[in-house]
């Protein structure tokens, strides 16, 4: 039986600058699968190009087995996403932003309303399901978009650096949450991050990603184990990342990003 | 057909949400309409002009006496009286006096013998408005003493009878046309352009473009969405601008329908526009730099504050493709002449294709992926 998310030698190019060189990997059902590099690895890059907003330049991929190219539609209709940035409507309510997504998704009315409810319950928002989102804290802004992305059932879970920008309290929250939905459905979920804890707790099975290729690919529990130390029983994933990806400063100029602009308006 | 709705809904909740938006689209037209409308249209009056009789005969006197008239009645002029030209044209200059009518010395003895009597307005061309109002005015006044102090019973020479069809328009209701164009085009562009592509700036758009919404349904969402803002901006406008300008009758039902209709194409018409010119743009400064520009470019040449006929044949040619010109002139013939179908039906028939003409690029632009 093919895996859930099959990726095989896919690389992304922007000009003369490889994003993501030569990437596979494949992440069985049911499983969390996170991948962990620093900024600029190549990650968020990776998962675009597996949710569709990116075409790859060669290479391919597939989601529930319909490829991300050829059945870009079958795909969407498959999976949910939180992207990086913070993509829930300000203006609306926590309530509202559910609702046009289910509508969008096409989620019948009868199942819509039993979904959302239960959907803001497992995320504990009920109680403010009227309020407008820009109201709401960045861990509660969070949720949302958790609940946002599920509001269809899908199979397969993406999660662009979930907890990025979220203090302490708000991360551990935002774990919790995924925990405990991952436990109540049968989700395949797919993870980036540079938190290393956060890959440590969350994930079945980790890829370590620098410089747009796959360095590592294991456990937390067999990452650690993979690089020699004295007390192998203390080996963190930061010392994993180190021993794999190198000590090396990653600096890198960038486009400026759209939403730097001072004609943005800020919320 | 479900998630195009799904993206209007999203839209006309956020609308609703934003009163200020809403009040800024439908205000600065408004505002615009009046100080416009009050500021050209008014008549020029109590214009200064400097009297310099050098004749004091009694033709000299009768003239004087005409424009004493015209003064006292009209009051298109206010007279200063000056015993010398030299003082007089330096005050011109100076600007204390608009103008100078001097009456030479001769002026008497040569309307005696009929031999080519003159007289001079030396007037400040530097405002046309103001030197074109004294010379109408002078040669009013100097026409007057050339009349014949007793009417003939049959005109020997021809006269010109001038039949106006429709009641005197005023200069703001002149201006009104342009002014609901204006606000549909300000409604699209601030309540559609510029928050397009803040939020695609902001990464809003990465949200929609995962889920199975093709690119014509997102693109048709945008534009019905638009068009229903722009509408309802243009139907407040045409309400309360008629009402502010005195067009007679502004609630004619049958007008009203017609109107709607041209509002309507109007709208999806600037919408389609402003979708094609964003399509593939990122950085939020650019529309709203782009603003600025197309309102010029735009709403001038159309012929909402001066007629077509006037302008350079450059200047032709884009009113020629401006769809603000047609939007205007549908306008102008439902408000000022009130007339049916078939005096706007060409300019329903340009918007409607031009409509399809820029959709269908926006949607070809636009991308479904990053």
């Amino acid at each position: 039986m093919s895996a859930t998310i099959e990726v095989k030698s896919i690389v992304k190019k922007f000009g003369d600058f490889t994003a993501v060189d030569g990437v596979s990997f494949t992440v069985e059902a049911g499983e969390v699968f996170g991948l962990l590099g620093p900024n600029g690895a190549g990650k968020s890059t990776l998962i675009r190009m597996l949710v569709t907003l990116l075409p790859p330049t060669a290479g391919s991929a597939a989601i529930n087995g319909f490829d991300v190219v050829k059945r870009s539609d079958d795909v969407r209709r498959s999976i949910g996403v939180i992207p990086q940035a913070m993509t829930s409507d300000l203006e609306l309510t926590v309530e509202e932003n559910l609702l046009i997504f289910a509508k969008l998704y096409g989620v019948p009315r009868a199942r819509r309303t039993r979904l959302m409810a239960e959907l803001l319950e497992a995320v504990e928002l009920t109680q403010w399901a009227d309020k407008p989102v820009k109201n709401l804290s960045g861990g509660m802004r969070r949720r949302v978009e958790i609940a946002r992305g599920l509001v269809h059932e899908p199979k397969v879970f993406f999660l662009d650096e979930p907890t990025t920008g979220l203090d302490p309290v708000s991360r551990t929250g935002a774990w919790a949450m995924l925990q405990k939905i991952k436990a109540e459905r049968d989700l395949t979920v797919l993870l980036t991050t540079h938190y290393m804890d956060e890959a440590d707790k969350l994930c079945d099975r980790i890829a370590i990603v620098d410089h747009g290729k796959l360095v590592a690919l294991d456990t937390p529990a067999g990452l650690k184990a993979s690089i020699p130390s004295e007390h192998p029983e203390r080996v963190t994933l930061d010392e994993v990342f180190v021993h794999y990806a190198g000590r090396d400063l990653r600096d890198a100029l960038q486009a400026p990003a759209a939403a730097d602009s001072p004609f943005v308006l800020r919320r | 057909m479900h998630r195009t709705m799904a993206i209007i809904e999203r839209e006309m909740r956020r609308f609703s949400k934003s009163p200020m938006l809403i009040v800024m689209s439908m205000v600065f037209p408004l505002l615009q309409l009046i100080v416009l409308g009050y500021a050209f249209g008014g008549n020029v009056k109590h214009l200064s002009l400097a009297i310099v009789d050098q004749d004091r005969g009694v033709p000299a006197v009768r003239l004087r006496e005409l424009a004493g008239a015209v003064s006292a009645g009209a009051h298109t002029v206010d007279l200063v009286p000056y015993a010398d030209a030299g003082t007089a044209l330096t005050d011109l200059r100076n600007g204390r006096v608009n103008g100078v009518l001097t009456i030479p010395p001769d002026f008497s003895r040569r309307m005696h013998s009929k031999n080519a009597p003159r007289v001079a307005l030396i007037s400040d061309n530097t405002d046309t408005f103001v030197s074109a109002t004294l010379s109408a005015t002078v040669n009013s006044i100097v026409g007057g003493l050339n009349a014949d102090r007793v009417e003939q019973r049959l005109a020997s020479a021809p006269t010109l009878d001038v039949v106006e069809v429709y009641p005197y328009v005023p200069y703001i209701q002149y201006l009104l046309p342009g002014s609901i164009t204006m606000s549909i085009f300000m409604m699209v562009m601030i309540g559609g352009g510029i928050i397009f592509i803040d939020d695609k700036a902001r990464g809003l758009h990465e949200g929609y473009l995962v889920t199975p919404i093709t690119k014509l349904e997102l693109v048709a969402g945008f534009n019905i969405s638009g068009t229903i803002k722009a509408l309802l901006a243009g139907v407040f406008i045409t309400i309360i601008g008629s009402i502010i300008a005195g067009v007679p009758s502004p609630l004619d039902p049958m007008r009203t329908l017609r109107m709607v209709l041209v509002i309507t194409v109007t709208a999806f018409a600037l919408v389609s526009l402003m979708f094609f010119l964003m399509a593939r743009m990122s950085d939020p400064l650019l529309p709203r730099a782009m603003f600025g520009v197309l309102n010029t470019v735009l709403y001038f040449p159309s012929g909402a504050v001066y007629p077509q006929q006037g302008f350079p044949p450059w200047m032709q040619w884009i009113a020629a493709v401006d769809p603000f010109t047609y939007s205007v002139h549908a306008f102008k013939s439902l408000l000022l002449k009130n007339t049916g179908f078939g005096a706007i039906a060409y300019d329903i028939g340009f918007l409607v294709v031009f409509s399809a003409v820029t959709m269908t690029a926006a949607t070809a632009l636009f991308k479904r992926t990053l």
